[in-house]
């Protein structure tokens, strides 16, 4: 586990806790439920959150990611199940008297306030003498490099200060956990990148525990340590974001994130390979755990296939096949290729545009070969 | 053709508004006359520079003065700014929880509700007063009421008091003072009071801190829009008051149809307006104020 994180190039070295059976979780959930009439817009939920966790929670529209933040925050009282902060059910306990901070996703700046005032906010409710109050918030300020912004009103700021002005409200009361939902949805593609990576230093240098709600899945990629994927108010997979793309637990995962392509078929008698497919037999790396005969899905993603002009000499013979090029996508950095089999089977392949030429290789129409290794081949059982 | 457009009502303003004020101003510096119009001296253009000559000398500030000399006026002044200040106040205590209410119900029962502040308006006003009148007869239902439920011995006098006035200006003005705080309460936002419970306050806290300084405008709004016409306000005090002292429009009244008195009448009249000026002002640049910061 501690390698699979260390491959996802932005996560902490060896930082998983949630691989270490002694330690207790921060922020222990318990079959938590929460209806709004009929509908379950959490069913039935446990999770483990760890201590210095930057966790996300990601899902479509409508999953229950942002109820689930909201039962944490106190925002909402579950209908069943517990909320555990340090083992104290805090289920009960009221949004002002938990040790837990909301950045909202529209900032939610007090408009009567100047910055100043904005952050010192929940301090003052805390009942610090007034020179604390005014270190912490110059200290804040610093930290989110808005010195001398202090007397300005939310009116007069941009939206990018407007969120560090959130952030800093949120940070300054030293909650146990920070929960942000969807803080940079309202930012721009350049400045989205710029706050993702400030937001990853930030909590790396305070230690502290941040909880995100997002729908975008490059953003959980790049600064979550662990991401819960939800659907229709139940985890789906909880894992690192590596394991998450090359290991998803379902065919629902493997293609919510990113893009697979999925073949289905019957496990073969050997027990690693799959058959009946629409490539035909695929060699698998791995025993399947299923019994021969039953009904799997094999997943690649598109940048694990090769794709030559002629068929591939090397061995097995198995995981090839010929198809024709549909349509091919540019997107810059790589090339995404709709391929069309003979049988009609449709597939995907990645190919990273190394060459600058802009003399295409492989065109339109053209027949080529794709082939994948046999490790690259994920079997899914359900 | 847009200028023209724009200039309709300043000229809409001018003809309705500037005209007759300055008719009435005019008036002011009269002085009675036993005539058909009663005072002195009339503008008449046919006299031609002459005649408006001997006009312009005919005018003075004799009527002013004389308000100044008779406690009278200065008392009937002072009576309407205690009682629309007063009845202002208990607008705003009254006004604001329903407001408040108002916006804690779900969106379609709050148009509902607001169709029911509404409502008295489709009848008559002058209707609406004579029916507290009945209300608070000697033996009305008020205090069959009281009577019934043992709250008194003896049926207290209602009619003729300050208290029938209050009573009478608080039912008439209430709509005026909710519909503009409804109306600022309910653009509030409410994850404005989600991040002041998650920042710590308790709800009396989040209303204490947040929801009554945002809600000032609204506020203002609401009391200028009573306290500026219960200054001038005839019918009330008139038929549910009492005789020891009236509110200015009273005053304004008795001059103009017992005394027949033009001249004084609308002295009085003009120097309400300078009283009311400072208050229409601030309400203006209020409402100015509170365009900008929305655009």
């Amino acid at each position: 586990m501690p390698t699979a994180a260390a491959k996802h190039g932005f996560a902490k070295a060896g930082f998983a806790p949630w691989t270490d059976s002694a330690l207790q979780p921060l922020l222990r959930i318990e079959d938590l439920s929460k209806r709004f009439g009929g509908f379950a817009a959490v069913d039935q939920l446990s999770l483990d959150i760890y201590q210095g966790e930057f966790f996300a929670l990601l899902g479509p529209s409508g999953c229950g990611k942002t109820t689930l933040l909201r039962l944490i925050a106190g925002f909402e009282a579950p209908n069943e199940g517990r909320i555990l902060l340090d083992g104290v059910e805090i289920g009960a306990v009221p949004p002002y008297r938990r040790p837990v901070n909301m950045m909202f996703q529209s900032y939610a700046l007090f408009p009567h306030l100047n910055v100043e005032a904005n952050i010192a906010f929940g301090l003052k409710q805390e009942g610090l003498p007034r020179a604390e109050i005014a270190e912490r918030v110059g200290e804040m300020l610093t930290l989110v490099r808005l010195e001398g912004f202090g007397r300005r009103k939310p009116q007069e700021l941009s939206g990018g200060q407007r969120q560090r002005v959130a952030l800093a409200r949120s940070l300054v009361k030293r909650p146990r956990i920070l929960l942000l939902d969807e803080p940079m949805a309202a930012l721009d593609k350049k400045l989205r990148g710029e706050t993702q990576f400030e937001l990853m230093e930030l909590q790396r240098r305070l230690g502290l525990t941040f909880i995100i709600v997002t729908h975008d899945q490059s953003e959980a990629m790049t600064v979550a340590d662990r991401i819960a994927v939800m659907d229709r108010g139940r985890l789906m997979q909880v894992a690192t974001p590596a394991e998450i793309y090359e290991q998803p637990n379902s065919r629902w995962v493997a293609d919510f994130i990113g893009n697979i392509n999925l073949f289905e078929g019957r496990v073969g008698d050997d027990g690693t390979s799959v058959e009946g497919t629409a490539l035909g037999r695929i060699g698998v790396a791995a025993k399947i755990d299923a019994e021969p005969g039953a009904t799997v899905w094999v997943a690649v993603r598109p940048e694990k296939i090769r794709l030559t002009p002629s068929e591939p000499a090397a061995e097995p013979s198995h995981n090839r096949i010929a198809a024709t090029v549909a349509d091919i996508g540019y997107l810059g950095d790589l090339s995404i290729y709709k391929l069309r089999t003979g049988a009609g089977a449709q597939l995907q392949a990645a190919l990273a545009n190394t060459l600058r030429s802009s003399e295409l290789k492989i065109g339109w129409n053209d027949t080529v070969w794709l082939s994948f290794q046999p490790d690259a081949a994920i079997v899914l059982t359900r | 053709m847009a200028k023209l457009v724009v200039r309709i009502p300043y000229v809409w303003m001018a003809v309705f508004f500037l005209v007759p004020f300055l008719i009435v101003l005019k008036i002011s510096l009269s002085q009675t006359a036993i005539a058909q119009p009663p005072y002195t001296p009339v503008f008449d253009l046919a006299a031609g520079w002459h005649g408006v000559r001997s006009f312009l000398a005919g005018l003075s500030l004799d009527n002013f003065a004389f308000l100044g000399s008779d406690p009278l006026y200065i008392l009937s002044y002072m009576k309407s700014v205690e009682i629309a200040a007063f009845s202002t106040l208990l607008l705003l205590v009254i006004g604001y929880p329903i407001a408040y209410a108002i916006t804690r119900t779900p969106r379609r029962v709050q148009a509902v509700l607001v169709l029911l502040v509404i409502l008295p308006f489709w009848t008559s006003f002058l209707i609406r007063i004579y029916a507290w009148m009945n209300i608070l007869q000697h033996d009305g239902p008020l205090n069959q009421l009281l009577l019934f439920l043992h709250i008194v011995r003896e049926p207290p006098a209602w009619l003729s008091t300050d208290t029938a006035v209050y009573i009478g200006i608080v039912y008439s003005y209430l709509p005026f003072m909710v519909l503009p705080l409804y109306a600022t309460l309910e653009k509030l936002d409410e994850t404005l009071l989600e991040a002041a419970a998650d920042l710590g306050c308790p709800r009396w806290k989040t209303f204490w801190l947040v929801t009554l300084p945002l809600s000032a405008p609204g506020v203002l709004a609401g009391a200028l829009l009573c306290f500026i016409p219960i200054c001038g306000e005839f019918v009330i005090p008139d038929l549910l008051g009492g005789s020891r002292t009236s509110m200015i429009g009273q005053t304004v009244w008795t001059e103009f149809f017992a005394n027949k008195d033009w001249p004084t009448a609308s002295a009085v009249a003009v120097v309400l307006v300078c009283l009311l000026v400072t208050p229409i002002v601030v309400f203006q640049y209020q409402a100015m104020r509170g365009a900008e910061r929305r655009s």
